[in-house]
């Protein structure tokens, strides 16, 4: 089962370490990563996604717990929550599908950030589904490369469990 | 008022009670071995290795609950402090590991006896720092000896760069700790606590399993309490030895690779086990899928993480040893269960058990057997001596010839499995302990790998005794090679083992040797009696002695095998890793 965690820790050097660390010497994935200030700028808030039987992510999340410099761990899987992801995805289309790649652009509710002689670089937000999806559709115009910049999550008002989860 | 950093270190261990710090000075540790020089109040034992340091301080904290301290410099003193601190880690020994580091301006750039200690250290230490100010040293020394002592303890580590140290600051003591991620939870959930004892009433056939938790707890006298009040017989692990009375008749005494027939037997037949501060090693374990296949499983530990992360568990207590155990006996105490009568046909079964494998070895007349050393060893301390180990085989005869009944006197590397502990250790243990025993029960090779504190040893006058079951060998690891490698002895025989009794004498100890059965013990009493300096008795034993009963590994703990069948045809062994 593939989960979102955040874990709050306190912005101090080597924090990240710690948490990677972690992950690395017990053997725990790590599918993406992404760190932050928060509105305390003495904390970070890390959004890692990884996956593991229930045992796993329950060891992943205690171990977490246990680094003294993290102050909090959520595991999303049991809360309802918002996750959002953006990719930067830069295709070459032949010149008859550039309209094609604009409109398909529009569709995803994307924006084109930047373009050149024969490159667009499309901007993405969305769920994981939509940006599999949408690098799906772009691979028959010739992606040059992306870049995503790993899964943030949040909760929804009051930090509501999900019914029977 | 302002002072120095070194000042302010120094005063800080004061606060915190430091009266010993194990070390080794350098460059960039200077400011503070200067500060010491003068100071009145704290000593410093110079050992002659970083590792010696780090497991003297260990032995330190392990024999009298209190923080072990360690000085090392920058570079090549701080990394020779790794073993010692992975060691302390496994262990759940509480210490702080001070080493030097290069002025802050030149981190990173390769200095001169640059490395990057924090790094290096983070995943075997609770927590490190790295102080970068002179103003943050009372706070950080403050929370490091917390962190240290509290919740599941061990080692702490703070790299001190030589400008932190030269550099001024006002001086405060902070007034309390508060670290808003490190909240270790004392006391047990009161429902589950009472979900425990229904189990334990109910249970028919239950079996205590008690490790190193309970002695750091310092539990005891709960765990006795709890054992004597329900009539359950109580297995320990290495680390648990001497938690529980092992003389006591509801002792098993260890349990796993090297446990006890009935220990093993009667957990893997138990209805129920209860875990104390224990975290289901593999080694006390065995494979995992047949352990204990018909128990549910009670697990009370402090540390959240040790709970399923080995064996599945069906009531979790997460909670210091000492606190859960005394709200567990008031709810059993209102159950008010009728233990003796229920329990009765369970321990007969038990001591059936015992009866069928005592524990044993064959004595000869011609040959030391090294089990009758540590038999012997024991008889002559009437068992209240504090007994370090090396690692091998010395290690397990120890753990089941010697007969501990009071906590906190058995230091042995458990987890790490440490060659070359033992030695340092009693020397830690014997500077927070003067007034006792000290025996470093030690195997020919371990005792090479930290053999220069021989040095530490005389200069302090510590009258340590290390009694050497010399077997020419790499004693475990022959037995290994013997069993599952087909006797093929790749590279563990010693073939040059020094004369201990003339490396004894060359280092200003006492040197004896006892090569027959009979000098044995005139050998051990003439050491004994030792008060002024170390002694080296160097037995010469049977190098074809080994450790039984022996749970191969990967095997189920109740698949032992027994010195008795050792003539038979080897049986399906294997070797596992
Ligand atoms: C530092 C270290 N290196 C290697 C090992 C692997 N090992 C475990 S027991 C053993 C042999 C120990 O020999 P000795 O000290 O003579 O003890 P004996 O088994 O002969 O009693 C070895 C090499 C270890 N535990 N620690
Ligand atoms: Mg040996």
């Amino acid at each position: 089962m593939r989960h979102t965690i955040s874990v709050l820790v306190e912005n101090r050097f080597g924090v990240l370490a710690r948490v990677a660390g972690l992950f690395s010497g017990r053997g725990f994935n790590i599918e993406s990563l992404s760190v932050g200030e928060t509105l305390d700028p003495q904390i970070s808030l890390m959004t890692i996604v990884t996956s593991g039987d229930d045992q796993i992510i329950e060891q992943i999340t205690k171990q977490l717990n246990k680094l003294i410099d993290v102050i909090k761990v959520v595991d999303f899987m049991e809360i309802e929550h918002v996750e959002r992801e953006m990719i930067l995805l830069k295709v070459a289309p032949k010149k008859e599908d550039r309209a094609e790649v604009l409109r398909l652009t529009e569709i995803f509710r994307g924006r084109v950030v930047d373009s050149g002689p024969t490159t667009y670089t499309v901007e993405i937000t969305g769920d994981e589904k939509k940006i599999n999806a949408f690098v799906e559709l772009m691979k028959a115009y010739g992606i040059k490369e992306f870049v995503r910049t790993g899964k943030v999550a949040i909760a929804r008002e009051g930090l509501k469990r999900k019914e029977g989860g | 008022m302002k002072k120095s950093g070194a000042e302010i270190l120094v005063e800080c261990l004061k606060r915190e009670g430091v009266r010993h710090i194990f070390g080794y000075p350098g460059g960039v540790v200077l400011n503070i071995f200067d500060i010491l020089y003068d100071d009145k109040d704290i000593r410093l034992i110079l050992t002659r290795h970083e590792q010696g340091a780090v497991h003297a301080a260990d032995g330190y904290a392990r024999a009298s609950g209190k923080v072990g301290v360690v000085l090392v410099t920058s570079g090549p003193g701080a990394t020779n402090t790794v073993t010692g601190i992975a060691t302390a880690s496994m262990d759940s020994v509480p210490i702080v590991v001070l080493s030097g580091q290069v002025p802050t301006m030149l981190i990173g750039n390769d200095a001169f006896q640059e490395a990057d200690i924090v790094g290096i250290t983070r995943p075997c230490t609770k927590h490190n720092y790295l102080v970068k100010d002179t103003a943050d040293l009372a706070r950080v020394v403050r929370e490091a000896f917390y962190i240290a002592s509290t919740g599941r303890p061990g080692p702490v580590l703070i790299d001190l760069p030589k400008d932190v140290t030269g550099g001024t600051a006002d001086f405060t003591w902070p007034k309390q700790v508060k670290i808003r991620g490190y909240n270790p939870t004392y006391h047990g959930n009161r429902w589950m606590i009472k979900q425990a004892a229904n189990e334990i009433a109910r249970a028919k056939r239950p079996v205590i399993m008690a490790g190193g938790g309970v002695i750091i707890s310092g539990a005891s006298k709960e765990l006795r309490e709890l054992a004597e009040y329900t009539e359950t017989p109580v297995a320990m692990t290495l680390m648990g030895l001497g938690g529980f009375p092992g003389t006591h008749r509801l002792s098993l005494g260890m349990l796993g690779m090297h446990g006890t027939y009935w220990a093993n037997m009667a957990v893997q037949h138990a209805d129920l086990i209860v875990g104390i501060g224990v975290r289901f090693d593999d080694r006390v374990t065995g494979r995992i899928a047949s352990f204990a296949p018909n128990a549910r499983i009670i697990h009370i530990d402090i540390d959240p993480t040790s709970i399923r992360k080995n064996v599945r568990v069906d009531v979790p207590v997460v909670g210091d040893v000492k606190l859960v155990l005394r709200d567990l006996l008031q709810f059993l105490k209102e159950i008010k269960g009728q233990w003796t009568a229920v329990r009765a046909s369970w321990l007969k079964e038990i001591g059936k058990w015992k009866k069928e494998r005592p524990l044993g070895y064959r004595f000869d007349k011609e040959i030391i057997k090294p089990e009758f050393v540590v038999e012997k060893i024991y008889e002559l301390t009437k068992g209240d001596a504090i007994i370090t180990t090396e690692v091998g085989q010395n290690q397990m005869w120890t753990a089941q010839y010697y007969k501990f009944d009071k906590p906190r006197r058995l230091l042995t590397s458990g987890g790490l499995g440490t060659m070359g502990y033992g030695f340092p250790a009693a020397i830690g243990a014997q500077i927070a302990c003067p007034d006792k025993m000290v025996i470093d029960i030690a195997g020919d090779g371990s005792i090479q790998m930290n053999i220069q504190e021989l040095a530490t040893a005389v200069v302090n006058k510590l009258p340590i005794k290390v009694a050497i079951l010399n077997n020419q060998y790499l004693g475990m690891v022959r037995q290994w090679q013997e069993l599952f490698y087909r006797e093929r002895y790749s590279y563990s025989h010693l073939d040059v083992v020094p004369d201990f009794v003339k490396v004894a004498e060359a280092y200003g100890a006492v040197g004896l040797r006892a090569t027959r059965p009979e000098e044995v013990e005139p050998v051990l009493r003439e050491g004994l009696r030792v008060k002024d300096r170390p002694v080296f008795m160097d037995f010469i034993v049977d190098w074809k002695e080994k450790v039984y009963p022996m749970v191969p590994a990967g095997g189920a703990i109740d698949e032992m095998l027994f010195e008795e069948e050792e003539k038979k045809p080897k049986r399906r062994l294997r070797a596992v890793k």
